[in-house]
């Protein structure tokens, strides 16, 4: 029990308004974040206003581990415009170019990759010949490269991740400014 | 406050904020260019057009493309996509896109070209699935077009930009061949 004690004492000689203060400008740094994620789905329009580029199915434009900034308006959608796409039934999103384009009230596009030979009915949903605009995320309007190779080592090797979380956290508790 | 943690942040912060500005300035540095693109494309040769089983109609075109688009080269400029589309509008759709030819130049040497060759894509008339019995595709006979040339460049860093070259004064034959 005294060992209990001693821990106690000195988590009390810690001055409690020094960890308040860490706390909150934590959950600052946090909110902060939250928000610029939010306000930019705003201004965008789109649900995921930031994309990293993961196939090779774009190169030489766009490599593995680039970000896309996206905008969804109301303007309809034309052939060769880049697109980010999600097909019903899978989780990851696709970045292609606007290969051909139906206008039948409401725009059905058909995608294809500039590093593809064909275009992407193979990749589609089983039976489903064009994209509508309910699977469009938004068109990429900005391109910054090799950013989003942290996103992708941190989804790849989660231990970097937590590493990297647990040394921050240490960081912000144990400054003394 | 002259830890080594404080400095080092200093140091980060400080290069990746002079980074950004860099990346926003080339990227304004664009808006500095005014291109002056030249682009020419005759169809030579009609080579076939068919109604396939299906019910949509197919043309094979010879096209002789030439264009010259280096002047939308800047530093910033990573490569140049064009494509040509065939581009029509049908009773039952308002404007329909089809890409017939693209490629992708890396460099201002190679922005000046010219290209004698059949469409590298299909050009068909697709109806929807939805409801083939009342929209078959068999739209393209006597059709008027345009060809128009597309460019969309994409920038080493920052926003990319589109533009298009229309040439009117296209038609299909009134009979398959």
């Amino acid at each position: 029990m005294g060992w209990l004690a001693d821990s106690l004492d000195s988590i009390r000689t810690l001055q409690i308004r020094h960890v308040l203060t860490q706390v909150v400008s934590l959950g600052m740094i946090v909110t902060s974040a939250l928000i610029i994620w939010k306000g930019l789905m705003c201004v965008t329009g789109s649900e995921s206003p930031v994309v990293v580029v993961l196939s090779g199915s774009m190169e030489p434009g766009f490599k593995r581990g680039d970000i896309l900034f996206l905008h969804m308006s109301t303007d309809p959608i034309r052939a060769g415009e880049i697109v980010v796409f999600n097909v019903d039934g899978r989780e990851i999103p696709i970045v292609h170019r606007v290969h051909e384009r139906q206008d039948t009230g409401e725009v059905d596009i058909l995608t294809k990759g500039d590093n593809n030979f064909g275009d992407d009915r193979l990749l589609y949903a089983h039976g489903q010949l064009w994209l509508q605009r309910h699977h469009i995320m938004g068109r990429a309007v900005g391109f910054l490269p090799y950013v989003g190779w942290v996103t992708i080592i941190m989804t790849e090797k989660p231990i970097i991740k937590y590493l990297l979380i647990g040394a921050l956290g240490l960081l912000v508790i144990t400054s003394k400014e | 406050m002259h830890s080594f943690s404080y400095r080092a942040n200093a140091v980060v912060t400080f290069a990746v904020t002079i980074l950004a500005v860099m990346c926003g300035m080339a990227s304004l540095s664009d808006n500095f260019n005014s291109p002056s693109p030249t682009a020419d494309v005759k169809v030579l040769n009609i080579n076939w057009f068919q109604k396939q089983p299906n019910g949509n109609d197919e043309v094979s075109l010879t096209l002789n493309i030439s264009a010259d688009l280096s002047s939308l080269f800047t530093w910033n400029t990573k490569q140049v996509f064009v494509f040509v589309a065939a581009e029509y509008g049908t009773p039952q759709n308002a404007l329909n896109q089809v890409s017939l030819w693209d490629g992708i130049i890396q460099s201002k040497e190679h922005a000046k070209f010219w290209i004698h060759t059949t469409n590298k894509y299909r050009f068909t008339d697709q109806a929807r699935c939805s409801m083939p019995l009342f929209a078959s595709g068999n739209n393209l006979r006597g059709k008027d077009f345009n060809l128009t040339l597309h460019w969309h460049i994409m920038p080493k860093t920052g926003k990319m930009f589109a533009d298009k070259i229309v040439m009117t004064g296209y038609s299909l034959p009134e009979e398959y061949r």
